[in-house]
């Protein structure tokens, strides 16, 4: 059973058709790249997992539970997670409010504030725990995020473009703690634009294209596909988009 | 002793102004002075510091809902004015014998509490927020206001309570306390002082506690980021409603002291002047803080009176002004300004350290 799928999922805006019929099943433990050109219909799609959009028709099921008709929070208490595109972050709080926020309800009063200072570590902003959030630098902000995200010890994690606005070096350093997460066994959805994140993270990829489904599979799969180059960097031709998605991180 | 010092301990938080013993030091001189001063006056000057008490509680409420929660609620005064009818009608009808009337009050705080809860429902549970929920609350406030004022007529009565339309409804007893040897009727004076300084003690405690609880902490979250709050797991309608209750049944409870404390209540209590005259005085004193909101609340009040005193209707022009350069000039409240502005030379800290 597939922890996280979607039946013939449709969304409409009007007469616009931003998803078209998608069916995507995660299995449990699979790290799972979200991959298109501008206008696909990824982050719709991502909306529509997590509530934030009603879908126009189909199904959308969590370990096997129809969640369709719950609302984010409720899919939230499931066992899903989001670290969104801008750092979704309490600005005016300090980093370590902005963890216990996310954690008090996680964890006994008594080990709480433990449990804070071992995650501050983790995201490494131990010394800027009473800083303000909205002071913060934008990787750090990005960090903190997926640090709230994962605090909730989720089984799905979704991830909007976690590495928007990263260095090469902090989206090697993103990519290791995604690998990290998911060796602990937590399931990742991610769109992503950046092919090097993708290469070093994803098990399998999803090409959308024009709200369907357009390829799926690994990594190598879909670099050597064609049609999706073509389709994915528009005027570009096939080979340069190979050779970006094969690209090395450290490049 | 561990129950207390814990106690002490969830008095004070992030969410808070104001902390350690040089604090609480400054507030018990200040408490202490308070109890001390009708030593020092006359019954009538006590009697109207009363009066200036008597709003605080609307005041601390709305700093909860929108300094805190972040949602502004213009309708304030529609839980004050529903609470004020409500403690009257209860005492003209089943008397002050026996201290109903402090039944009264918790009944008029209750009904005033559960008309701001349904209407909560809907403003929450239907996703309305920012200025249309200011727009909305004004909007109850501004009907409730309307339809008291045509109540005129004898036909507009419940039991003995007449409502009297535009001249309000008047004659209700005060707060009475049962004592043995005889009631102690809360006149404005001396005794009625004591009671609302300690219900304003107790008050501004609890939401110390309150504000400084997880309760508090998703409260915060809210008004910093409500998508964010809500995908942690947090359904946010329902603290926004539990915030928007709390918010109400002091505005009641205010209603309820200044009807008891006047033995007066009339629809303009809920009119467009009165519904904006809280919002003045939480941003001005700093609406994100209880203390400040409290201490800008009776500096608000003092000045406003003067200005009653002496330029009689200008005073609210000035009050208006002074929302405006507040709003313009220091957004966060004139007590942050003028805090930032003394710390300035000392500090060394960078700006954004919290």
């Amino acid at each position: 059973m597939p922890l996280i799928e979607t039946r013939a999922l449709n969304k409409r805006f009007g007469g616009l058709h931003v998803t078209n019929n998608v069916d995507l099943a995660l299995e449990a433990g699979e790290v799972h790249c979200l991959i298109g050109p501008n206008g696909a219909g990824k982050s719709t799609l991502f909306r529509l997992i997590l509530g934030e959009h009603s879908p126009s028709s189909g199904a959308i099921l969590f370990a096997g539970e129809d969640i369709t008709a719950l609302k984010p929070f409720q899919r939230i208490r499931r066992g899903m997670s989001v670290k969104f595109q801008v750092p979704g972050i309490f600005k005016a709080l300090s980093v370590r409010q902005n963890l216990e926020i996310a954690m008090q309800h996680h964890y006994p009063p008594a080990s709480l504030a433990e449990e804070i200072d071992k995650l501050l570590a983790f995201l490494n902003l131990s010394a800027d725990a009473k800083r303000l959030a909205g002071n913060l630098s934008h990787g750090q902000k990005q960090w903190l995020e997926i640090g709230m995200a994962i605090s909730l010890k989720p089984r799905l994690l979704l991830l909007d473009e976690p590495t928007a606005g990263m260095s090469p070096e902090e989206t090697f350093a993103t990519g290791e703690m995604v690998q990290r997460l998911n060796a602990e066994g937590m399931t990742v959805l991610a769109v992503e634009h950046d092919m090097a994140f993708v290469r070093q993270v994803a098990h399998k990829v999803t090409v959308l294209h024009l709200g369907r489904v357009f390829a799926q599979g690994s990594i190598d799969e879909i670099v050597a596909n064609e049609e999706v180059a073509a389709i994915y960097l528009g005027q570009t031709t096939a080979h340069e988009t190979a050779h970006e998605a094969a690209g090395d991180v450290h490049a | 002793m561990n129950a207390l010092s814990r106690f002490f301990r969830r008095l004070e938080g992030p969410q808070t102004l104001g902390r350690g013993p040089a604090f609480w030091v400054g507030f018990v001189l200040v408490l202490a002075a308070a109890c001390a001063y009708p030593q020092f006056s006359d019954g009538y000057t006590v009697g109207n510091t009363v009066y200036f008490f008597t709003w605080i509680f609307m005041a601390l409420g709305l700093c909860l809902i929108w300094g805190y929660g972040g949602s502004l609620s213009f309708g304030q005064t529609a839980f004050f004015g529903i609470a004020g009818y409500s403690y009257g009608i209860l005492t003209i009808n089943f008397g002050a014998a026996y201290g109903f009337t402090f039944v009264a009050l918790l009944l008029a705080v209750a009904i005033g509490a559960l008309f701001a809860a349904l209407l909560g429902y809907f403003l929450f549970f239907g996703r309305i927020s920012g200025v249309f929920l200011g727009i909305v609350t004004l909007s109850v406030t501004l009907v409730l206001e309307r339809f008291m004022a045509q109540t005129a007529g004898p036909e507009w009565r419940i039991g003995a309570a007449r409502l009297n339309g535009f001249n309000g409804m008047s004659n209700m007893p005060p707060l009475t306390l049962p004592w043995p040897g005889g009631d102690i009727v809360l006149f404005p004076d001396v005794e009625l002082y004591y009671v609302v300084l300690g219900l304003l003690v107790v008050v501004y405690l609890g939401l110390r506690i309150l504000v400084n609880s997880p309760f508090g902490n998703i409260l915060v979250a809210i008004r910093e980021n409500p998508e964010r709050a809500e995908m942690l797991g947090y359904d946010i309608r329902k603290y926004q409603l539990g915030t928007f209750v709390i918010g109400a049944a002091l505005a009641g409870l205010s209603g309820v002291l200044y009807t008891s404390w006047g033995q007066y209540i009339t629809p303009s209590s809920m009119g467009m002047t009165a519904a904006a005259l809280p919002i003045v005085w939480v941003a001005v004193g700093g609406r994100s803080d209880l203390t400040t909101t409290l201490v800008g609340t009776v500096t608000v009040l003092a000045v406003f009176q003067a200005l009653t005193i002496h330029g009689s209707q200008y005073a609210l022009v000035a009050m208006g002004a002074m929302l405006v350069l507040t709003v313009l000039l220091a957004p966060s409240g004139l007590i942050f300004a003028l805090a930032r502005l003394i710390a300035r030379p000392f500090s060394k800290r960078q700006p954004g350290d919290a």
